[in-house]
This record gives C-alpha cells, sequence and structure tokens, in this order.
C-alpha cells in the first residue's frame, strides 16, 4: 500500500521562495505606474481579503478534515458587525471595531460549532450549510437587520493611533498595505499553528480521528476550538470586506460565498495555507477572465461564466488533483529542484 | 499476589437480542499475559472494546487502577492508563514513523485546545514528548524506520508501530488484539520477544489466534466461544479441559 500523497504541509525552499516573490510584488504593487490606478487596486485588495478567508476555512477543510458548506455565515456576521456598529455621524476606530467584529464572528461560531463539530463527514457538510441558511435567512427575512437590501456601513473605520492620524483608510492605497499586512501576518500565525501541538492533533483528526481518540484525544475540544479560530479568522476577512466596499448584504453569508472558498481551496491545494491564498488570486482572476468574455454572435459568452469556471474547475481537479501548489511541486520536483 | 491493575466483572454487552459478551470477567495483573483465545465471532474483539471504552458496556463493572471506566468514552480510559493496539492496522498512514509515534505521546501533555499558548509553541520541541516518543520506538525496535513514511512500511513493521504507538502513551495495561496478525514466521518470533520484553512492566491481555504464540506467551488463558467463557485457568489447565478440546482446541490439535 503507498502511503497518500502529502500535503505540502512542509513547502519546498524554491515554493517558499516564490511566496516571497509574490509578497513583494503585492508590497511593490501600489509604486508601479501606470497599472490601472484605483480600480486594480481594489480588486488586488478583494483578492487578498479572500485569501484570509480561503485560508480560514483551510483551517477545518485542509488540515482538520472537516468541509464546511456554510463558512460565509462568519464572514458575513462580522461585516454586519462593522454596518451596526459604526454610528449613523462618525466613524467607528478600526482598533476595537475589528477585534470586536472578528470575536463576534468567532462567538457564533463557538456557539454553532458546539453542535456541528459532533457530526462527521457528509452529516457536517449539511449541518454547517444548514447553520449558515438560518443565518442567512435571519438576515434576509428581517427588515430591522437590513433585509435583503442590506446595510450600508456609514463610514470607513477610523485607524487614529494614540491621536496619530496617519493611516487613512479612505485611502486606497493605505487600505491595501492594511490587507496586505493582515494576509501576511494571518498566513504567518496559521503555519506557526500548523506545527504546533494543537496543528499536530487537528491534523491526526484529519488522519484518523478515532485513533487519536483511543490514545487519549477528547477530540471534540480540538475540533470545537479549530471552528471556533476558523469562524474568527474569517470574521477578520469579512469586517475587511465591508470596510472595503462599504455595503453588505445576506448574499456575503450565502451558499455561493461559502461554495467559492471550498473551490479556492482546492484549486490552490489544501492543508498548507498557501495553497489558499493561490487558490483564492487564482479563482478570482479566471471568474474576471471569464466574465469579460466576448459575445461569439448572439450568444453572450461572459454571461455563462459559471459554466466556464465550472469546466476550469473540473480540468485542474483532473490535472492537478493536489491543487495548482501539488502541480508547481510536481513540476519543481521534475526540474531536480526539491530537497 | 498484588490487586489487579484491570478488573471487570460481569460484563454483558448486547447488539439487539444478540449477547456478543455475556457476563464475562477478567482480572489483568502486572507482569501477567492473560490470553484470550475462541473461534471468530467468539466476543474476544468486542471484550476488548469494552474495556478500552470504544464501545459500552450493557451491564457490568470495569475499574482501571479502582477507577470505575464502564460508559467512559475512549480518551478517557486511554488517559487513565489503558493502552491498545487493533486488530486491523490502525495508524495515520501519511505520517512518518516518527510523527505517529510522537502523537500518541503528545497525548500526554497538558489539553488546552482553547489556550493560545499552545498554538505558538512548536510540537517537535516538546523534551517529554520527544522522549517518550524515542523510548518507544526503541522498544518497539523501529529505530532504523523512524523517518519513513508509516504507510510504506512493511505489514510487521506496521504491527509493530501499532505497539509503539501504544506504549508512547506509558499505559499501564496493555490490550493487544492479534498483534500477530498476517505476520511471517520471523516477523512473528520478533513480535513474540516484543511482548515478552513487555510484560514485565505491564498488566497485558492477548487476543491473539496463534496458538503457539498463545502457549509460549501466556499465564492465564480464557477461552470464550458465543459470547461465553468457558473455561479459564493456567495454559495447562484449559488445555486439559474436555470442554475446551470438544470445543475449539480439538479442531486445530
Amino acid at each position: 500500500m503507498s502511503a497518500p500523497k502529502a500535503q505540502l504541509e512542509k513547502l519546498p525552499r524554491s515554493m517558499q521562495f516564490m511566496l516571497l516573490l509574490g509578497a513583494l510584488a503585492l508590497a511593490a504593487f501600489p509604486f508601479i505606474p501606470l497599472t490601472g490606478g484605483d480600480f486594480y487596486l481594489q480588486m488586488l485588495s478583494q483578492m487578498m481579503i479572500l485569501a484570509i478567508f480561503a485560508m480560514s476555512l483551510d483551517l477545518l477543510q485542509g488540515v482538520t478534515g472537516m468541509v464546511s458548506l456554510g463558512h460565509a455565515a462568519y464572514f458575513g456576521l462580522a461585516g454586519y458587525a462593522l454596518a451596526f456598529l459604526t454610528p449613523a455621524d462618525m466613524p467607528i476606530s478600526l482598533w476595537w471595531a475589528l477585534p470586536v467584529s472578528a470575536l463576534g464572528a468567532g462567538l457564533a461560531a463557538l456557539v454553532i460549532g458546539f453542535f456541528v463539530v459532533r457530526t462527521h463527514g457528509i452529516y457536517f457538510i449539511m449541518v454547517t450549510m444548514a447553520f449558515a441558511q438560518m443565518v442567512f435567512f435571519l438576515f434576509f427575512d428581517n427588515k430591522a437587520l437590513g433585509g435583503s437590501d442590506g446595510v450600508y456601513v456609514n463610514f470607513k473605520p477610523d485607524a487614529t493611533l494614540f491621536g496619530w492620524a496617519g493611516i487613512d483608510l479612505e485611502n486606497k492605497t493605505t487600505f491595501y498595505y492594511l490587507t496586505l499586512l493582515l494576509l501576511v501576518g494571518v498566513y504567518a500565525f496559521l503555519r506557526r499553528l500548523l506545527f504546533s501541538p494543537f496543528g499536530r492533533v487537528l491534523a491526526g483528526i484529519r488522519v484518523n480521528e478515532h485513533r487519536m481518540r483511543a490514545v487519549g484525544y477528547g477530540t471534540f475540544g480540538y475540533k470545537l476550538a479549530a471552528f471556533t479560530l476558523a469562524g474568527t479568522l474569517a470574521g477578520v476577512a469579512g469586517f475587511l470586506w465591508a470596510a472595503q466596499t462599504g455595503y453588505v448584504n445576506p448574499e456575503l453569508m450565502g451558499f455561493h460565498m461559502s461554495a467559492h472558498a471550498i473551490m479556492m481551496i482546492i484549486l490552490g491545494g489544501m492543508g498548507n495555507f498557501a495553497g489558499a491564498i493561490v487558490g483564492a488570486f487564482a479563482f478570482e482572476y479566471v471568474m474576471h477572465f471569464f466574465k469579460d468574455l466576448p459575445y461569439v454572435g448572439d450568444f453572450h459568452l461572459g454571461k455563462h461564466w459559471q459554466l466556464w469556471m465550472g469546466l476550469f474547475i473540473v480540468a485542474v481537479v483532473l490535472v492537478a488533483p493536489r491543487g495548482l501548489l501539488g502541480l508547481g511541486e510536481r513540476l519543481l520536483a521534475r526540474k531536480g529542484d526539491v530537497k | 499476589m498484588s490487586a489487579a491493575v484491570l478488573s471487570a466483572q460481569q460484563l454483558t454487552k448486547r447488539f439487539g437480542g444478540l449477547a456478543a459478551v455475556n457476563e464475562v470477567s477478567v482480572d489483568l495483573f502486572r507482569d501477567r499475559i492473560h490470553a484470550v483465545i475462541g473461534p471468530n465471532g467468539a466476543g474476544k474483539s468486542t471484550l476488548t472494546n469494552l474495556l478500552s471504552g470504544d464501545l459500552p458496556p450493557t451491564s457490568g463493572r470495569i475499574t482501571i487502577g479502582g477507577v470505575e471506566t464502564a460508559g467512559r468514552p475512549a480518551e478517557m480510559v486511554s488517559r487513565l492508563g489503558l493502552g491498545r493496539s487493533y486488530q486491523k492496522t490502525n495508524i495515520f498512514l501519511p505520517f512518518s514513523v516518527w510523527d505517529n509515534v510522537r502523537l500518541a505521546a503528545q497525548s500526554r501533555e497538558r489539553h488546552q485546545p482553547f489556550n493560545p499558548l499552545h498554538w505558538f509553541t512548536r510540537a517537535s520541541g516538546l523534551a517529554a514528548a520527544n522522549a517518550r516518543c524515542e523510548r518507544a520506538i526503541e522498544l518497539a525496535g523501529l529505530q532504523h524506520r523512524a523517518h519513513t513514511i508509516a504507510g510504506t512500511i512493511s505489514h510487521g513493521e506496521q504491527r509493530q508501530l501499532e505497539i509503539a504507538m501504544t506504549l508512547a502513551t506509558e499505559p499501564t495495561v496493555l490490550l493487544l488484539d492479534e498483534p500477530l496478525a498476517g505476520m511471517g514466521q520471523a516477523e512473528a518470533e520478533t513480535m513474540v520477544a516484543l511482548l515478552q520484553k513487555l510484560k514485565k512492566d505491564h498488566a497485558m491481555m492477548l487476543v491473539e489466534h496463534d496458538m503457539d504464540a498463545v502457549f509460549a506467551l501466556a499465564d492465564q488463558l480464557t477461552v470464550m466461544v458465543n459470547g461465553q467463557v468457558i473455561a479459564s485457568g493456567t495454559p495447562a489447565e484449559v488445555r486439559a479441559d474436555e470442554g475446551v478440546q470438544a470445543a475449539y482446541l480439538g479442531e486445530e490439535h
């Protein structure tokens, strides 16, 4: 019996180097002239936000082996938290609105997780989706919570720190760097977590939960902690999304949002967080590409982007079962570059 | 003789109308190997699962080191000092041998999944767990395989790994469910030697089909048929038992 392919938990040197290059490119992007100004800056900010969201789900899906089809609920809840925390006439401080919104999403994940992490496999998928749908309709059907139209975030959060107003989030470039900083921070945190005693237990649960219990691990607590943490980090992403767009609606916690995150992780490669980032960027890029497809005669190719997207994902899964990162590793290995 | 490390009294497990284990009592002592034999379907594995907490008994009592454990979950039973191996190899196939055993050893560190401090330390730097891991791998004789992926080592080595993981939790009681299953002659001899070595520090229950190994190792023998104990005693006593010869041994000897 051959061992299942490793999940690239330990990234090869060459891949680490490329990720570093990618991060530097992102850091340098606002200084590159003729890149289209705010439009691309905002688009990249959005991709980075989705990358944080995808990483948070990867902690469950790729590391612990719990595929949640309701992860957008925590993303959306934090966005709504910002919308409702922001007063009508003035901005709210970033320094407490962000932690409160993220922890609020985490609290919701803790409560929902208490019920859902007892289930396994297909049941876990169904129950997480059911809870997310409940949250969705709680907002969708409730005028006081904005209803189907959603809620505006009246002001961008105010990042004044100890009287220093140097960070202005109205400035697209500043917001871009805040997002980049959080992307790198969340990635570094999760990589560290992956090799901590906690992270090793989560990986053990993915591979063989039964055996974990037999050697003395109360797996329920670990899964609940992972679910809560994932919800909190999804909240960080949701907060940024709401702050960037200045608007939240129930679609943020909808089924599509949850499903997209799953596809991003599959596209990039599971269980190492780098794949989630690569997947989020690739997914968004390809989606925009398909949406921009032209008319062929009377037929608008771009309007049917979901069809092309579906075919694309199927193709990637067939060609690269371990995602783009796994494919990259294979190509690098062929060049004798690994180890 | 000192008190039993594990004592099970009148254990019964019913699946619907079927009593898979019926009023079975077992006492396990340190430095003693208690073998349980019987034909397929006799209830040996169910008995193991009851003792380890994988299944709750329908009725009966189990104590480990004086603590009542019947109905408690497997992880709690494990932490009370019971280590078990599985009939079907039950390991972490994608992990290295070292990581398999290290994970088992780590289970004896403090459990605080919600404590953020535990999210930042390095698992590979837990000195006590590493020491337990190294000891267990050495004891099981797997040093040369420590950094090999568990899914790629031989069946016999996987059975040794199974035991190494159990040892890494430093149990007082060992339940070994067919440790020799599917092994060749040489591998079986290695395993028998290992079990002999482990005997002095553990109370051991051995479920096994290999009669040569059983009679070579066991101090005490329980014969089960259809969920019931039909004989119990020293190997010599059991061998002389006419009921056992008719029901079981006769077919093979």
